[in-house]
């Protein structure tokens, strides 16, 4: 039978959530780098029991974590533990992300628009998202704070910049979202390997077609109130973008306000926002299996970081958008005031497909009817910043 | 020997139980401590130092014979109760945040 592992990273620390392919009774391992700021946790999807974590803290900086058997033990790539260092140079740096300012690589940028409109030097905080290659376990790219894409081809020993993102020409206009300016989203896609996609909060969402060497914004469309020009190329708050495997032309994406979706590679994107009762949220995932079933989880405003009228509803949509229905059985619906973050829902492979999300309030619920009927899997964790999904066996 | 006491975060990092003992050659500094428990325990290189500037990160201070040593100069020689080790130097973090 299956087995589903669901990763969670928290405010205080990582979890690991392991069930049968019934997803009824869950095992839970954790806190994982107990009192850390887990961000984000992810499987390869060629070994999973290759896992790359993101760990980090405002004392001591971002450890990249790696585990190699499934999350049973954990060490930094390149220093494993008990090893007595060989002397001379290190050879390995798994936590150093340095910012690419090289002239070889073309155009180094020195700084990006702060929060008064000021320009301001791009200083490196923490990593937002890992993401494994689909094809290799030992190459991984890191989305990181402030806003760049970072790869390592092997496994994390050490990490380069796709410095053609920043480089791209835009970045002077990029600025922080009120989380910092992060680059939370990183999709590759299956069909294309020359082909990937980012997302910034708050530039906008990105794709290359030549493997991170030059890259475009892909926001037509795309309308925000909150910037001086509403239709500016870059300058927009995407909060998460999401794409079906079997179909990663077309892409959803939650934005601060308004829910869209590109149908041409996010060449262009119209709004789907239809009947949602507020169209501000984080989070958005597609259905495992159903391409036009998307979910999203409206939050009541950006002022109000939690789910309106005190009830905790996923919406659904079959259609691809527009139309949407509450799913409410197992959730609570009255003084329930939680926020859902950007990277914190997941779907699994099983039929029905299995979705998955966890709550600032140390929540994760799972379903495993595709949304239909929800449970707890946990109740009490520290806020949770993640949720990833691995299908096993 | 020098001694070296780390917060406990830093001990779990460098899977360590306890005071960490180091030989560093003399002039024994801040800087010399550093690189000689950065060598030894290379997991902890970026989070008492940034990687490029190799300051102390902002929210950590370094305590010795009763003094706050943090905004002394790196390469200033350190006490000799901490060269002879009768003293540990102390890596500590801010008591602040959630």
């Amino acid at each position: 039978m299956s087995t589903v592992r669901v990763l969670v990273g928290t405010r205080k620390g990582a979890f690991i959530l392991t069930s049968d392919g019934k997803r009824e009774n869950w095992d839970v391992s954790g806190p994982h780098f107990a009192g850390w700021e887990m961000y984000h946790i992810k499987g390869s999807p060629v070994a999973p029991n290759r896992l790359y974590a993101s760990q980090s803290s405002s004392w001591f900086g971002q450890i990249i974590q790696r585990s190699d058997d499934g999350g049973k033990t954990w060490h930094q790539p390149g220093t494993p533990p008990g090893e007595v260092p060989a002397p001379g140079p290190p050879k390995t740096a798994s936590n150093k992300f340095v910012y690419d300012a090289t002239p070889e690589t073309g155009k180094p940028l020195i700084t990006h628009q702060f929060y008064d409109g000021t320009q301001h030097p791009w200083e490196f905080k923490r990593v937002w998202h890992i993401e494994p290659s689909l094809t290799d376990p030992d190459t991984v790219y890191a989305g990181v704070e402030d806003a760049a894409l970072f790869r390592s081809t092997d496994g994390g020993e050490n990490w380069q910049e796709l410095s053609g993102l920043r480089g791209h020409g835009t970045g002077p206009n990029w600025q922080p979202g009120g989380g910092g300016m992060c680059l939370h989203t990183i999709i590759l896609d299956p069909g294309n390997p020359q082909r990937i996609y980012i997302a910034i909060s708050a530039a906008g969402a990105f794709r290359t077609d030549d493997a991170g060497k030059n890259w475009k914004p892909i926001n037509r469309g795309l309308y925000s109130q909150y910037i001086p020009d509403p239709r500016a190329e870059v300058g927009h708050c995407v909060h998460h973008v999401a794409m079906s495997p079997s179909r990663p032309s077309v892409l959803f994406m939650q934005k601060h306000w308004d829910v869209m979706r590109s149908d041409d590679a996010g060449d262009n994107w119209k709004e789907i926002s239809g009947n949602l009762p507020t169209d501000f949220g984080f989070v958005i995932d597609v259905h495992a299996h159903e391409p036009e079933t998307i979910y999203v989880v409206p939050i009541k405003s950006d002022s109000e970081h939690f789910v309106p009228d005190g009830k905790l509803r996923v919406y659904r949509s079959r259609i691809g958008g527009n139309e949407w229905e509450p799913l409410t059985k197992g959730l609570p619906q009255n003084h329930c005031y939680v926020n859902v973050l950007r990277d914190a829902m997941a779907v699994d492979s099983l039929d029905k497909c299995g979705v998955y999300f966890g709550t600032s309030g140390g929540q994760v619920y799972a379903s495993a009817d595709a949304g239909d009927s929800w449970a707890p899997i946990v109740r009490d964790l520290p806020a949770v910043l993640s949720v990833e999904v691995q299908t096993l066996g | 020997m020098i001694r070296v006491i780390l917060p406990p975060h830093l001990r779990t990092l460098a899977h360590v139980g306890g005071d960490v003992e180091l030989n560093v050659e003399h002039p024994v500094t801040q800087r010399s401590v550093l690189d000689a428990l950065e060598a030894r325990y290379p997991m902890l290189r970026g989070t008492i130092r940034d990687h490029t500037t190799r300051e102390r990160r902002a929210f950590l201070r370094f305590f010795a014979c009763e003094e706050d040593l943090s905004h002394q100069s790196p390469d200033a020689p350190l006490p000799d109760a901490i060269a002879s080790g009768k003293e540990p130097f102390i890596v500590i973090g801010a008591i602040s945040g959630g």
